[in-house]
Formats: structure tokens, sequence, C-alpha cells
């Protein structure tokens, strides 16, 4: 993983002595909380319902088990002892204290880390697949382009003030984990024709209140003009996105407002200044990046180890969690596993101290003492020999970390919701909480198969429901927690944008709505067809009468158009 | 009088900035006496009078632009003027930022470029990296503090042409 320069640190300590600056000066009454606000945003510092909570990056979702066991310490020290692990590689404290936060930031420089660039409207953390670099399908390793994407970010001072948040997802091949379509701009990994590596490039998708898909802007970007052709992208961005409207701001609304092809033309033509400049990555470069990612050194192994074959024969505990958690190298007798942070009664994304140093322990011991995060909430160790798997697992299943459900109904992925987030217009996590336990038997969720759902609290839509195979959107309803449920979305290169099936639901009969739909699933499928393909191919019909097969009351049609038309 | 941080160093401002009230229009707004930064408007009307009262009254004469504004519309002129501002309605308006990009580095202005408005300490540093080397801005003795608050950047900049990877590079 990429190792920090001396350059390196000092930008990030002297990023923490500003920001403990602002904080001093905020506190002493010298900067007002409006002043203060886009500083602490852009240092991942919110003020939430109950208390501030502060978000910390995990650049590309990529950890080493030195900084996990940091962010341990911070936990228990500067939190209640839990941290939760969101969407997009960042780790998030829900129970900071404002005055604390620069020693919190202090802490993680010294491991390396810090809460850059984590919120406010500007070039975000970068995201990418979190088995980038182990992945046998993948084109080319993506982590080194996403952390050329970070220094290039980092402190940018031209882009600091955007209209509206910028998020960049970069995704190494075909399986792409990233979600490259749902980001404000999203890169994947290509090669053209004659073997040379660029990046396919789709602008404007994003979720939230407005979900679209990205289009793509261009076919084949050669790598070198990376940083000059995102320079274009983001100088139009800032001078022509939108400022007058906080929900038409994001650079979404400004390439649907033009069109794609006249979005393009304008960065065409801005790159065309640009193209060849001083920004233009090198060789050099390149190298001196790919460095920081090559393979450990790995065993040379066979591509079957009896006793791993022996036990999954003989344990079916066992053989089901390798069914689920475990998941394909690109090196002979290797494994990347993913630890859930799902289990029952667990919010989603949620690790304890105690859990944050199990797993660090487990990827010091059998895992190169590497860590990556991913998109839906959970921790994975990326280089596990085949060899050790059982005595992983039984350490795991120690921690609270071996839930055999990743893909499956249970692998909820939720926000945190009106617990804690002073945006939700609904709880996300007893709602969680209800449909795993509803669905806790592990022969039926495995008997259902790969199943997506997402919860957000509210149409911001950080449980990117949008996206969930069944999504679930808290909506407020004249003072009343309501839930509308969407059908038919889907991350990764298939994605689409869900379709809400019709009037909200209270909280207490989700569970049975989900049910029903996984109920109507299972009497249309064919062998072996997952619930979102019987889906496309049934038609959304069935389920819609599935999920309303009890509500006999068909109330509020004429509110639901205002609500779809909102969310 | 009002101060400005001028090349690191804390000046009087001898500038006056011409704004448009709601019932003038650039053709016949009143100027007023001395040096003047006027809004792009009044220049683009009134170019020939503006410049025969500088040679003919000493009066040094300046252009600045709102964040609507193009700085493409200035491109031929930077030779007339002795300052260029760019005006701040918001700190949140990042704008301004690659306004003065692109002049520096698309148009090559190499006049005085200055910040004006709702900015400060804690945006000094940025303006600064993107060319501005003046600064009409709130608590000037303040804000000049934060020029320095980073020794080092990656990413080019009006202020630093070559990418830090550029520079390494030339080192090593």
């Amino acid at each position: 993983m990429y190792r920090y320069n001396d350059i390196d640190r000092r930008i990030v300590r002297e990023r923490v002595a500003q920001f403990r600056d602002q904080t001093r000066r905020h506190l002493a009454g010298e900067l007002s909380a409006d002043e203060f606000r886009p500083l602490r945003l852009q240092n991942g510092l919110y003020v939430e319902k109950h208390n501030p909570m502060l978000r910390i990056a995990i650049p590309y979702g990529q950890l080493s088990s030195k900084q996990l066991r940091a962010l341990a310490r911070v936990t228990r020290t500067y939190d209640r002892g839990t941290g939760h692990f969101s969407t997009r590689h960042n780790l998030q404290l829900n129970w900071v204290r404002v005055d604390q936060v620069p020693d919190i930031l202090a802490e993680l420089a010294k491991v390396d880390m810090h809460a850059i660039q984590t919120s406010g409207a500007c070039i975000r953390n970068i995201t990418t697949d979190p088995l980038a670099g182990v992945s046998p399908r993948e084109v080319a390793d993506p982590r080194p382009w996403a952390e050329i994407l970070r220094q290039w970010s980092t402190l940018h001072p031209e882009f600091a003030w955007l209209p509206r948040k910028f998020k960049v997802a970069i995704s190494g091949g075909p399986d792409d984990a990233a979600g490259v379509r749902v980001h404000d701009l999203g890169l994947q990994l290509v090669r053209n024709a004659v073997g040379e590596l660029g990046f396919r490039v789709f602008v404007g998708g994003g979720l939230g209140r407005t979900p679209i898909l990205g289009k793509l802007l261009k076919d084949f970007l050669p790598w070198r003009h990376l940083l000059t052709y995102a320079e274009a992208i983001l100088r139009v961005y800032n001078l022509h996105g939108r400022r007058d409207n906080l929900y038409k701001a994001r650079i979404k609304i400004l390439v649907q407002a033009l069109g794609v092809e006249a979005f393009g033309r304008q960065v065409e033509e801005e790159w065309a200044h640009l193209q060849g400049g001083p920004s233009t990555l090198t060789e050099q470069e390149a190298a001196r990046v790919a460095t920081h990612f090559e393979a450990p050194d790995y065993e040379v192994l066979p591509k079957l180890d009896a006793g791993f074959e022996f036990a999954r024969r003989h344990d079916a505990e066992f053989a089901a969690w390798t069914l689920r958690n475990v998941h394909e190298h690109k090196m002979p007798g290797y494994a990347a596993v993913t630890l859930s942070l799902k289990a029952p009664a667990q919010a989603p994304g949620d690790a304890t101290a105690a859990q944050m140093e199990a797993v660090a322990d487990l990827a010091d011991r059998f895992g190169f003492a590497e860590i990556r995060t991913s998109q839906a909430q959970n921790l994975i160790l990326p280089d596990v020999k085949k060899r050790d798997l059982f005595n992983l697992w039984q350490l795991a299943r120690n921690a609270g970390l071996a839930t055999p459900n990743i893909g499956l109904l249970s692998d909820v992925i939720a926000c945190p919701g009106g617990d804690l987030c002073s945006l939700a217009n609904a709880r996300s996590l007893p709602l969680a909480a209800a449909i795993q336990d509803r669905f806790a038997d592990r022969e039926r969720l495995a008997d259902i198969g790969e199943l997506r759902l997402n919860i957000s609290g509210c149409v911001n839509a950080c449980g990117h429901h949008h996206v969930g195979h069944i999504g679930v959107l808290g909506i407020d309803k004249a003072g009343e927690e309501r839930y509308q449920i969407t059908l038919g979305g889907a991350f990764g290169l298939e994605a689409s944008i869900g379709g809400v099936i019709g009037p909200s639901f209270a909280a207490a009969e989700v569970p049975a709505v989900i049910e029903r739909l996984v109920e109507n699933y299972r009497m249309c499928r064919r062998p072996h067809e997952r619930f979102i393909d019987t889906l496309h191919r049934v038609g959304p019909e069935s389920f819609r009468a599935a999920a309303y097969e009890t509500n006999t009351e068909s109330t509020e049609s004429t509110e639901i158009e205002r609500e779809v038309a909102n969310g | 009088m009002a101060k400005l941080i001028k090349n690191r160093e804390i000046v009087e401002d001898n500038w006056k900035v011409l704004t448009l009230a709601a019932n003038d229009t650039p053709e016949t707004v009143k100027l007023p006496f001395g040096n003047v930064l006027v809004p792009l408007a009044v220049w683009q009307a009134r170019k020939e009078d503006l410049i025969h009262r500088e040679w003919d009254q000493g009066h040094a004469l300046g252009v600045w632009l709102g964040p609507k504004d193009n700085p493409a519309d200035l491109a031929a002129d930077l030779d007339d003027l002795s300052v260029i501002g760019v005006e701040f309605p918001l700190a949140n308006d990042g704008r301004g930022y690659s306004i003065a990009t692109l002049l520096r580095t698309r148009y090559g202005y190499r006049g005085e470029l200055r910040a004006l408005g709702a900015v400060g300490r804690d945006h000094i540093h940025y303006l600064h990296r993107v060319g501005f080397d003046a600064f009409a801005i709130r608590e000037p003795e303040l804000a000049i503090v934060g020029l320095d608050d980073f020794s080092e950047a990656y990413q080019a900049a009006a202020n630093q042409l070559l990418p830090l990877f550029r520079r390494r590079a030339a080192v090593a």
C-alpha cells in the first residue's frame, strides 16, 4: 500500500495545525458558526442531531493493521467505543467533541491518516473496488490511479469551493464494485485495441434527491491525460454549475441541462488548452506510485488446499461461510475474505474498537497486515491463504465477524438514519434490525440467494437505496415516519435506478412487505435465477401486487405523486 | 484608509471600487476621483474614456470581475490595466478561483491580481496559489498569516506551474 513520504506527512500535519487554529478561533467566538461550518466540513466534522460526527478518510478503502489499531484507539478514547464504516471508504465517529477533533486529527496524522475533504463542496475521498489488486478479472490495479488522484485533489486550490460535493470512483475493470456510474466522475480502467491502458469516463451520475446514472463522456482517455482531463471537467463545473439552488448544484444537473454532448464539447474545449501541459502524467510518476502497490510476497501454492477442502466438506457452517464470504483471488492458493459487519442486531457497518483490533490481529496473522473497507459496509482481508481459512474463520467467529451473509438479504446496507443524523426523516437502524431478525435463518437466507437491500433515512440516499435490488427510503409524512419501497435498482456496471412501487408503509409493515416480495420471487423464479433477474424477467407487477396484498385500504394516492417527484 | 495585503505586506489601499447601483448605467455612471477599479460592463462601455482618464489625469485604472464574468472578455485588454480585481460576494462562491487561474495561466496576465470581498484568513492560501498577489479582504493583519498555512502542494497552480511530481523528478 502507499507509504507516506516526508512531504505527504508535512501536508497532513500542516492541515491539522490549520484546523486546530480554526477550531480555536471558533470556540473563542472569533469565527461564527456560519464561517466555521464549511471549514469544519472540509475536515470531516458535522454537527449532528445529538452530537458532532467526524468522518475519517480511508483513501480508496485501504488500511494497514497499524492504522486500524489507531482507529480503534481513537474510537475508544474520543468516542463511545463504536465506529461506523460508511459506503464510501470512511469511518464515522458519532460522538466526538468539537474541541477534541484537532487532537483526534493529530493522532490520525501519526499513522498517515486524515479527514481532509471527507465532506464539503469539494473533491471527496476517492473510492475504488475493495478487491483492487487481487481480483482475477481486473484490467489493471486501480489503486495507483486512485492515489495519483488523491494527491491531485488534496488541497486543490481551485476546486475547494465547488457548487456542491464532487465524488470520484475508479474501477479496475468490468467487475465494477466501485459504482462508477453513480458518481459525479466515474473512471473505468480499460485497454484499447492496441493494448494501451486508459479510462472509460462517465460523468454526472449520482444518487441523492435526483438519482441519475452517469453518462459516457469519453470512451478512451489515455492514462497520461487523467489529471488534465479531470481539471477540464472540474473547471467547467466550477464555472458553470448552478449555485442558486443547493438541490440543483451537482454536476449531474449541469450535464442534464446542457446534454452530455454539449457538456463534452465544453470539456474538450477547455482540455485543448491543458492537454500535454505540465500536469500530464509521466511514465516515471506512474511507475513511482505503482511501486507502492506491488503484490506482497505471495507463497507459491497449489490451486487446491487439501486441508481447506476437507474442512469445507466436513463442517457445514464453515462451508456456508466460504460460499458467501470468501472470494476468488488472482493467485493460486489464496482467497479474499469479507469479515461481515452485519451480524444480527449489529447496526450495518458498525464495529467496536475491540472488533477493529481483532480485525487488525487477523490481518497481521493471515493477511500481510492489510485491510480493505467495502461499499457494502464490511471489512475485507484481501490476501489470505486457503490453508489458513479455517483458522481465520474460527477466530473471526469469536469476534462476531463471521456472519455468512455477504450479498444476501441480511447484508443490509443502511445509513445511520434518524437515530443519529440530523438530515434523516426516518430511522434506518431499527428497520435494518427488524429485517435482519425476520431473515435470521441461515438456510432460508441462502435459499433466497443474492439480494441487495439498501435503506436510506432520507432523500440524500446515503444508504444508496436507489441501487438496491430492494430499496427502502424513509420519508416524513405529517410527522410520521413512513417508508417508500423501490424495486429493481442495481450497482456496478449493470447499474440501474430502482422504481417506486407505490404508497409508503409504516415502519412496522416493512419487514412483512419485504417478506412478501421475497416470497413472490421464490414463487416466480427459475432455478439459479437471482431476485433481480426474476424481477427483470417477470416485471414489477406481481411484486407490486404482493407488496400490497394485505393492505386493503389504498390511501394517499395523490400524496404519493408528490413524494415520488421529490424522491 | 482601508488596508490591503500586497506582495506579502500590509499597505494603504488607495483604490476605490466602483459598483453600479440599481439606477446606474455603465455608460453614465459617475467615476470617483483617483485610482479606480470599474466593473467589466463600465470598461466595455467606456474603454477610450477610461484610458484617456488614466493618461491625462494620472488616475490608475483597473477592472473588477464578478463571479459570472468571463475573463476571456478582458484577454485583449490586459496591457491597459494596472489591476484586475476578482470579487467574492460569498466565501463559498469558488468561481473566482477559476477566473484567476484562467487570467494567469491562459491569458498570461502578469499585473496585480486582487481578491475582493467576503474572503479572509481561511481562504488566502488557496487564493495566493491560484495567482492572486493582492488582497483587499477582511482583517488583513490576521489574514496575512494564512499565506503560509501550507509549505508544499501536490498539484500545479498559477503560482507554481509544475506539479510536485515534475519538480521531484527534476531534483532526482
